[in-house]
């Protein structure tokens, strides 16, 4: 498998907190590739990173061979960068159609047509097909978090970040959403995947990377760096603090 | 009653006029959270062009606006691409300050070109009126302002609502981090937002050219008609703003009537200052 993503030496400063600190890892195309990490470890930084919210004081980001870091969050989009948020941001006054359509219209760059297509296919994958009309305002938790899954992809990306898409579903709920993942990734979309449910970054996830403190701990096979010495010390022992 | 018809009438169709003088800045703090003070000054911009052009081209205001409405769409394209959006997202006050720059370089250069004398879009219009009863006339120049001040409202609502323009505005507007990780160009949009909004100060202000006489420095009045306007009727709301155009118009115009004509713009801010205290968001109004 060929290297979709290579984040290299990636640095981030707040003030004196180094929030990502010198983070080198890569992803390969068409992986699940699942982010671990304790409260404040840097992972939504990361992520704000790669989707160019943040710029970089360090390091480079390679996407498809390509140097992004100082590229503008739209234009990386654009190139098929999708993302989700933790806690989910739609456009509240626009429809779960209209939602949809920014992203296929402007990110995915299709044509009306095809945009109004592509919306409908997207609306049976995430199950919203009732809810076409709604103000995504009026919509539960749930439907709020399969929208943001729809709306990154609508954008038509290559890779999706996703930042704990699963995070304050109830177990049921969170299986349903974990199935959409696995349509998502059947149809060659690499995924980065932020969770603190470590039973699904075991259960989905194809690599697992470990940080703690901005810093690379490990990464591998999902059960070997859960149990990892490093982890271990790093993660478990920090959420047990 | 037969005192009061000819305000009534008036004020409502006043009222049109006054919407479409605020609707720009309404929406442009709808979309943007701006609120722009330059734009009495980009309307007064709109009655220059219009005077230029007729007198250029030897063609009545109304014919002008084929013109004037692309014109001030580049005009607001410009002032937000280039300077307002270089100063967004650092606090309220630089752009507070960059549109006052703008409203201060406006009025100068309007008073060096076209000297302060007082200037109107001549038409025939203006004189017309159609008689309904012995006591009560519609001013034809006030029915037109009043047409195509909801005409152009109405447009604009449809481009919001309807379009993918409209969509990605409203998604910009909503949450700007989120439409640029859609893909959106969210400072492209708001330029292209500001062209709009000036299109409708363009024709705005060819109709207070028709209707008023203007000068280099009219436009901060029209700016406190906008604030009025656009208070009363709820800051980013269109419903609001023509329903606060209406307000404004015919309290001005009642007030007029009963208590003298110098007492116009006194119950403007009377109901203004009531609005305020009784539902400070406007009435249609949610922030």
């Amino acid at each position: 498998m060929v290297d979709i993503l290579a984040v290299n030496l990636l640095t981030k400063t707040f003030g004196r907190l180094r929030a990502v600190d010198s983070l080198t890892f890569e992803v390969r195309e068409g992986e699940i590739l699942g982010v671990m990490g304790p409260n404040g470890a840097g992972k939504t930084t990361l992520f704000n990173l790669l989707t160019g919210v943040y710029k970089p004081d360090e390091g480079d980001i390679q996407y498809q061979g390509k140097d992004i870091s100082h590229e503008s969050p739209a234009k990386r989009c654009r190139r098929g960068i999708g993302r989700t948020y933790q806690i989910p941001r739609p456009f509240d006054k626009l429809t779960v159609f209209e939602n949809l359509l920014v992203g296929a219209v402007h990110g995915g760059g299709l044509s009306e047509k095809r945009a109004r297509g592509k919306v409908q296919d997207i609306l049976n994958l995430i199950g919203l097909m009732s809810k076409t009309d709604h103000f995504a305002g009026s919509l539960p938790l749930l439907d709020r978090k399969t929208l943001e899954l729809g709306r990154a992809l609508a954008t038509q990306p290559t890779l999706i970040l996703l930042d704990e898409i699963a995070g304050g579903l109830t177990e049921k709920e969170a299986t349903k959403v974990l199935g959409i993942v696995r349509k998502i990734s059947e149809q060659g979309i690499t995924i980065v995947w932020i969770e603190h449910l470590l039973m699904m970054m075991a259960e989905g996830a194809d690599r697992l990377l470990a940080i703690s403190e901005g810093r690379w701990l490990q990464c591998g096979d999902p059960k070997e760096v859960m149990n990892s010495t490093e982890v271990l010390d790093g993660y478990l022992g920090a959420e047990e603090e | 009653m037969e005192d009061f018809a000819q305000p009534i009438v008036n004020g409502i169709l006043l009222g049109g006029l006054y919407a479409i003088i605020a609707i720009g800045m309404s929406t442009m703090f709808g979309i943007v959270k701006l609120v722009n003070l330059a734009h009495g000054d980009l309307m007064i911009l709109g009655s220059f062009l219009s005077l230029s052009l007729g007198t250029w081209m030897g063609i009545g205001p109304l014919w002008t606006l084929l013109l004037v409405v692309p014109i001030m769409y580049f005009v607001g394209f410009f002032v937000q691409g280039f300077l307002l959006n270089r100063v967004l997202g650092k606090e309220m006050e630089p752009p507070l300050l960059v549109a006052f720059g703008v409203s201060i370089i406006l009025q100068n250069l309007l008073l060096m070109i076209y000297t302060p004398d007082a200037r109107s879009l001549m038409t025939d219009l203006a004189v017309k009126t159609i008689p309904i009863t012995s006591y009560l006339n519609i001013p034809v120049i006030y029915l037109l302002d009043a047409l195509i001040g909801v005409a152009v409202i109405t447009i604009l609502y449809l481009l919001f609502q309807r379009t993918y323009l409209g969509r990605a505005i409203r998604a910009a507007s909503d949450d700007e981090v989120a439409a640029r990780l859609m893909g959106v160009n969210t400072r492209n949009i708001y330029a292209k937002a500001m062209g709009i909004a000036m299109m409708s100060a363009g024709v705005a202000g060819v109709l207070v050219g028709m209707t008023f006489t203007f000068y280099p420095h009219t436009g901060p009045q029209y700016l406190i008609i906008a604030f009025g306007v656009v208070v009363i009727g709820g800051l980013g709301s269109m419903k609001g703003t023509l329903a606060g155009g209406l307000i404004l118009a015919l309290s001005q115009l009642l007030g007029a009537q009963i208590f003298g004509p110098g007492y116009q713009l006194f119950c403007g801010y009377v109901v203004l200052l009531i609005v305020l205290a009784v539902r400070p968001q406007g009435i249609f109004g949610t922030v």
